[in-house]
């Protein structure tokens, strides 16, 4: 048994598992406030990635320069695709709400494949280092980086919840939106900030997997793989997003090993995330949509 | 703002001027209700189950829009401004915060993230001085440290009220602040109501099945049935009226009543 490989691919399953926890919890957090199943998440990854690959490419732009500008962007992004594609949806029956993301997905994979095209570009180069070793294993330092983003990402997610006025409001629409707006915050403001940071922070995960792999149209599948994680993790519990994401990230790379050593099946790596969520589909049925069977104690 | 001071000292702060409130298009549930609540008082507006006393608080916070009713006739007016037509929060902002039936806290908060959020449309950085304020009123909440859905029922509506004093309004609308409590608690409440509107000079329009405690507390109070005030008057004249300590407080004439007299004050009430 190749304990080396084995070892490097648990730890690049955890950094890829943050990365689905970060993509996971704007997911939960649409979810959460907004009762929407956003079937689109993926595609936040794609235009933020491509956006910001634009910035970098076409217009020259210095990286932190760029992607400021593109967490910028992304956020009149998601603003905007809530007040006027999602808000008149409101009141709607759910799965009128899920077809209408499900067109958000299929329309921006093919705006971005129009504008950029269809084959995969990769980043100009952003850090004078390739790998760094630690503890005798290659570990790219864009991983490393996205690592420390994602813990980043987390920390101010939990801030901003404990501590802002906003997250505060954020967390009282999510409980119960009559009583938020008996205490003056407006539904509709939680509503568009809830997708605009969705849409900020997926870009963030977006760009960051676009500089290790290069952008292309398989970004958006991240947005799938999304689905284990959050289920996993119990679909509105931000926390169980983060270890849900961890625990389908090393699951895959596990998987993965035990498909090249022994099984030669192939392509585990793709379908072991996707077996999980059938089996826990398998006993909670209703887990995907059935809100009224989900219990936080 | 600016309306609010040309108002003359004996204009009510808040008017509802013969209101009709309908449900989903069809359901009619006020039919023809005015009310008048003056600058600094306590009006209770009292009446059995389903007589619309939720509904009329609904209509003032705006809170009704949400349920899918809509104010169909007349006009509210808050300090001189028209709030039937805004939505919730923006009434909020104008000064006039509503106590919900049945408390309803955040249950997965803190006692402190509850307080921080009745100050959401506040900009000042007086919030934490506040918290402090209503600490002074409610002793006991400062005590508690885990989440506020473990508290007591009775502190829970203390948290509830506690959390409208953040937003500094100017008028509180509680909606049966004694649901659900022990005559002990009620008590407490009821103290500490009178308590807020002497020292705050924030005046509250109450609701309540309770009529004996909201009677004691309220300067004037209005009676509601099937939708329509059926009797109005100040605190001595409600206490002292007979079919008042009759059907609301318990007592009334010594002889009891017969069926025939019952029937005479419901056809007596119709015509009020």
């Amino acid at each position: 048994m190749n304990f080396e490989l084995l070892l490097q691919l648990i730890i690049n399953g955890l950094i890829v598992g943050l990365l689905y926890g970060v993509v996971g919890m704007c997911f939960v957090l649409v979810y959460k406030s907004t009762q929407i199943v956003n079937f689109a998440q993926g595609e936040f990854l794609l235009v933020g990635a491509w956006v910001c690959w634009a910035f970098l490419t076409y217009f020259q732009l210095p990286f932190f320069l760029g992607f400021i500008l593109t967490l910028c962007f992304m956020a009149a992004f998601g603003v905007l695709l809530q007040m006027i594609v999602l808000r008149p949806m409101i009141g709607e029956p759910i799965i009128s709400v899920i077809m209408v993301t499900i067109g958000l997905s299929i329309f921006f994979q093919s705006l971005t494949k129009w504008i950029f095209g269809v084959s995969p570009q990769s980043y100009p180069q952003v850090f004078d280092t390739q790998s760094v070793a630690i503890f005798g294993l290659n570990i790219e330092f864009a991983y490393l980086m996205s690592t420390v983003i994602a813990l980043l990402i987390m920390v101010s997610f939990f801030l901003f919840f404990k501590y802002s006025k906003h997250g505060l409001a954020m967390r009282a629409t999510a409980f119960d939106q009559q009583v938020a707006q008996s205490l003056g915050i407006s539904v509709k403001q939680v509503f568009a900030m809830s997708w605009g940071i969705a849409a900020t922070v997926s870009a963030t995960a977006g760009v960051v997997i676009g500089m290790v792999n290069g952008v292309s149209d398989s970004l958006s599948s991240i947005g799938i793989k999304v689905f284990p994680a959050v289920i996993l993790g119990g679909l509105d519990s931000i926390v169980g997003a983060i270890v849900g994401g961890v625990v389908i990230g090393v699951l895959e790379n596990v998987a993965e090993f035990f498909d090249s050593q022994y099984l030669h099946i192939g392509n585990m790596y793709d379908i072991a995330p996707f077996y999980v969520l059938l089996i826990i589909l398998w006993f909670k049925p209703y887990g995907l949509f059935g809100t009224r069977d989900i219990e936080r104690i | 703002m600016t309306q609010a001071v040309q108002l003359k000292p004996e204009s009510p702060i808040l008017s509802i001027n013969n209101i009709e409130v309908v449900y989903d298009d069809v359901i009619q549930v006020l039919r023809g209700v005015s009310i008048d609540v003056p600058q600094g008082e306590i009006v209770t507006l009292l009446g059995p189950n389903g007589a619309g006393k939720s509904t009329t608080l609904k209509a003032i916070s705006g809170l009704l829009k949400t349920e899918n009713g809509e104010v169909s006739r007349g006009d509210i007016h808050f300090m001189g401004e028209r709030i039937d037509t805004q939505n919730a929060s923006d009434v909020v902002r104008s000064g006039l915060f509503q106590v919900m039936e049945g408390r309803r806290i955040i249950e997965d908060m803190s006692v402190i993230e509850n307080l921080k959020l009745g100050a959401y449309t506040r900009h000042d950085g007086q919030v934490n001085q506040d918290i402090e304020m209503v600490f002074n009123y409610f002793p006991r909440l400062k005590e508690r440290t885990g989440l506020a859905g473990y508290l007591s029922g009775g502190e829970q509506q203390m948290l509830a009220i506690g959390r409208a004093l953040m937003a500094r309004p100017k008028m509180i609308c509680l909606d049966e602040p004694s649901m659900g409590l022990s005559p002990l608690l009620v008590k407490e409440v009821f103290g500490i109501i009178e308590k807020i509107n002497r020292e705050q000079g924030i005046t509250m329009l109450l609701v309540e099945q309770n009529a004996n405690y909201a009677l004691k507390a309220a300067n004037y109070g209005y009676i509601m049935e099937s939708g329509k005030i059926v009797l109005d008057g100040s605190k001595a004249q409600l206490l002292n009226n007979e079919d008042v300590k009759e059907f609301y407080l318990g007592g009334g004439n010594e002889t009891r009543k017969s069926f025939k007299n019952l029937k005479s004050y419901k056809r007596r009430k119709r015509w009020l």
